[in-house]
């Protein structure tokens, strides 16, 4: 118990991927992230790794894509925004097939929107704004030591996938704290050692047999469907193993919320005041946004009235929520955007008020 | 046990800091705690405030439709924030600043003239670790001695100059 | 039998793609001569740029990879940071350097990143089809600028190595031109100690070459690299802008 720290979750993210062993991060200040390059700065370089403050995030990105394309392990993250920009680079990562873990700490939108929490990126980060045929697995924590957690494996996921991998935080878990048990330091490896683990890394061709280049751009449309279909290899392999949700209460559930990240915690409360009022309600939460936890659903039980896509946005999830249900429940949102966050009392309202419609 | 408190003052007096002092303190006692902070655009100035939840239990929500105590260290906090208590809660109001008391009267209201006090002790910034103390005395949420481990942890190397003033501070209701 | 001439190493031995009287070969084979004849062609590593030598990589005989448009330096940096010991350079072309990729190559520079910059300053977008480049010249036709490039409408040409000479952390700037064998020679020896001043982590280098595109320029090769040697060099003085002391 006394090995517990207390931390915000952006602090919890960086001293977690300093312990995963990154190499370099690379950002630019963005709120409500900005815990994250300050902590960085400092402490990064004493554990071995450099630090860039980049003239932009399209700069961030790229700097994120040469260090981890000559085999460093790399981190950024940035918000929204920032990730609209960054967004060419993503898919240039993902089609040279290079591992990079990148965090949206996001806020409320559109455009520049505001700085408080908001779940409206869900599209951004499950379809993306980059061309051609990219997946990119996508985790949501809804705890700080889940934060820390969940940074810390996404590098060894990256790295096996060869691919971005991105996870969504908000504002709130950002800059809430809450007690973590911080996993141990794994060191960096050594840039000796870098083809031993990556032999597809330019380090130099005296470090590797033949000569490594990391490309994109592939003329021949035989050759580039053949690169695609390797990439959906891959993600088939994703979609069977990086399958991550927790659940309570669906064998007896009249109302199923479906919330990820801070909304699935407001959801727990709100279970607890319908249960007050005799209401039996349960919960899936998401932790894989993409590939997206279908199977979950498959655990709802007979009682089960109406599920509830309960989110920070006009409705984004609720396009997931609808195509895991199949047509079995009819299926409903509870929502705030632009940065408001609803009470767990409003969400229990909402939801009473959607059972007695669905129960018509 | 549960227990949903809330800080409220202008950026700079110190709210947020002992609510994250308390946080700390109760999890170092082995609780389950969360600290969630307003944060805006603005660096000084403008009204700050935060949420500790403290509980034997994990704690599912770190927001919070009411409050078992409210902690105001200036007047537009006490007008914004005093509906927000339960029945029967604690209010602690900064009454070096604020000229008015609470116009609720089913809580109980704890007056502490933390500036007054903080600068009779010679350091009107150590004012909200008056208002803590108060609200050791009154609510024994953590141990004196947790807290006081936490400062001198806070203010040792180039700040251990205001230890000094801040251990007074905390024993200015506890003596 | 005596061997009297040998290709470089540092070129992969297939013939290049560029168009006839392209000088992009001839920039390629002085680079890679450079990085053979001072060993680094085994502890180097390259970034090429979208543009019509996004193909360097299958002729330049070293670990390279690809940027997006104008990030080369970002990724040149992120590269850096990996291998501190290692030799890097980017190669990017005017479309790339000079006008998307601006904010890469000015905070390259400020940040004194310890590579090198070959920018190859053909005065027009090449791979796209001849298009207006920030480097185009006043009067030269492009296809975006039918009657002839106008200082109304698209401003003076941008100079980069005068540019890029203002940064302090930019330590090394020199402009050559690949027009004949005289100054190609010359241009091998730029890059040469550009590569030795990288050695010495001094800070951010950069060569730029003035260089030819008779397809697009609509100009038989000769005439093109007359055209480099009047036209272009009359508009970008060739000339050393700044040396570290000791070089």
């Amino acid at each position: 118990m006394m090995s517990r720290i207390l931390m915000k979750g952006n602090e919890a993210f960086a001293e977690a991927a300093i312990r995963a062993g990154v190499k370099c991060y690379f950002g630019y200040p963005i709120t409500p992230q900005n815990e994250i390059p300050e902590y960085m700065s400092h402490e990064l370089p004493k554990a071995g790794g450099s630090f860039i403050q980049a003239e932009s995030e399209l700069a961030a990105i790229n700097m994120a894509f040469g260090a981890a394309a000559s085999g460093g392990r790399v981190f950024i993250s940035t918000s929204s925004p920032g990730i609209a920009l960054m967004q060419e680079g993503i898919g240039f990562i993902a089609s040279c097939e290079v591992p990079v873990v990148i965090l949206n700490v996001s806020r409320g939108g559109p455009g520049v929107g505001g700085i408080q929490p908001g779940q409206a990126d869900y599209f951004q980060v499950t379809r993306g704004g980059y061309n051609g045929d990219v997946r990119i697995p996508v985790f949501a924590p809804s705890s700080i030591q889940e934060c820390a957690d969940l940074i810390y494996e996404c590098f060894d996921i990256a790295e096996e996938y060869r691919n971005p991998v991105v996870i969504l935080a908000d504002g709130m878990l950002g800059q809430m704290m809450e007690p973590v048990d911080l996993p141990e330091a794994r060191g960096i490896t050594p840039v000796e050692k870098i083809n031993e683990k990556k032999p597809w890394a330019i380090t130099g061709t005296d470090n590797h047999p033949g000569r490594n280049v990391v490309y994109s751009l592939r003329l021949d449309p035989q050759v580039l469907e053949n690169h695609v279909h390797d990439m959906f290899e891959r993600y088939a392999k994703a979609e069977k193993e990086l399958v991550r949700w927790s659940d309570q209460g669906l064998p007896d559930a009249e109302i199923v919320f479906v919330a990820f990240g801070t909304m699935s915690r407001l959801c727990v409360e709100a279970i607890e005041i319908l249960e007050e009022r005799g209401i039996k309600a349960g919960l899936i939460r998401p932790i894989s946004l993409w590939p997206y936890p279908e199977a979950a659903f498959d655990k709802i039980g007979k009682n089960c009235k109406v599920v509830l896509s309960t989110e920070l946005s006009m409705g984004q999830m609720l396009v997931d929520v609808k195509a895991a249900a199949k047509g079995r429940w009819p299926v409903g949102l509870i929502n705030r955007t632009g940065g408001m966050v609803p009470s767990s009392i409003e969400i229990a309202d909402r939801a009473e008020k959607a059972l007695k419609e669905a129960e018509k | 046990m549960k227990k949903k408190l809330f800080f409220a003052g202008a950026g700079g007096q110190g709210a947020l800091a002992i609510g994250q002092m308390i946080a700390k303190a109760a999890m170092d006692e082995g609780k389950e705690v969360t600290w969630l902070p307003s944060y805006g655009p603005e660096m000084r100035g403008g009204t700050a405030n935060c949420t500790v939840v403290v509980s034997d239990r994990p704690i599912s929500c770190p927001l919070i439709n009411e409050a078992d105590m409210l902690v105001v260290m200036n007047l537009p906090s006490l007008t914004k924030f005093q509906s927000m208590v339960v029945p029967g809660g604690t209010i602690f109001i900064n009454s070096s600043l604020v000229p008015i008391s609470s116009n609720r009267t089913d809580v109980k209201v704890v007056e502490v003239p933390a500036n007054e006090i903080a600068n009779k002790l010679g350091n009107d910034r150590a004012s909200n670790i008056v208002m803590l103390s108060a609200i050791l005395k009154e609510t024994g949420i953590v141990e004196v001695e947790t807290i006081r481990h936490e400062l001198e942890k806070m203010f040792s190397g180039r700040k251990a100059k205001f230890l000094p003033a801040n251990l007074e501070a905390l024993k200015s209701y506890l003596d | 039998m005596k061997t009297v001439f040998e290709p470089t190493r540092g070129m992969v031995p297939v013939d290049t793609s560029y168009c006839p009287g392209c000088t992009h070969g001839i920039a390629h084979r002085i680079i890679m001569e450079c990085l053979e004849e001072r060993g680094s062609l085994g502890n180097t590593i390259g970034v090429v740029p979208i543009g019509c030598s996004i193909n360097a990589h299958h002729f330049m005989n070293v670990d390279m990879c690809e940027s997006t448009h104008g990030r080369a330096p970002a990724i040149a940096a992120g590269i850096r940071r990996v291998h501190p010991d290692q030799v890097v350079f980017t190669y990017q072309g005017d479309g790339d350097l000079a006008s998307i990729g601006t904010a890469e190559i000015i905070h390259a520079a400020h940040r004194g990143e310890k590579f090198t910059t070959f920018f190859i300053n053909n005065a027009i977008y090449g791979m796209t089809g001849g298009q207006m480049a920030p480097t185009t010249l006043i009067g030269q036709k492009t296809t975006t600028s039918v009657n002839g490039r106008t200082v109304e409408q698209a401003g003076l040409p941008l100079k980069m190595c005068e540019i890029i000479s203002q940064i302090d952390c930019a330590v090394f700037v020199e402009r050559v031109m690949l027009n004949n064998p005289a100054n190609i020679r010359k241009a091998k020896a730029v890059v040469k100690k550009a590569l030795d001043i990288q050695d010495a982590r001094l800070g951010f280098t950069f060569v730029e070459f003035l260089s030819s595109c008779p397809t697009n320029w609509g100009l038989a090769p000769k005439d093109a690299l007359k055209f480099v040697g009047e036209n272009m060099a009359e508009y970008y003085p060739v000339r050393n802008f700044k040396t570290p002391e000791g070089f």
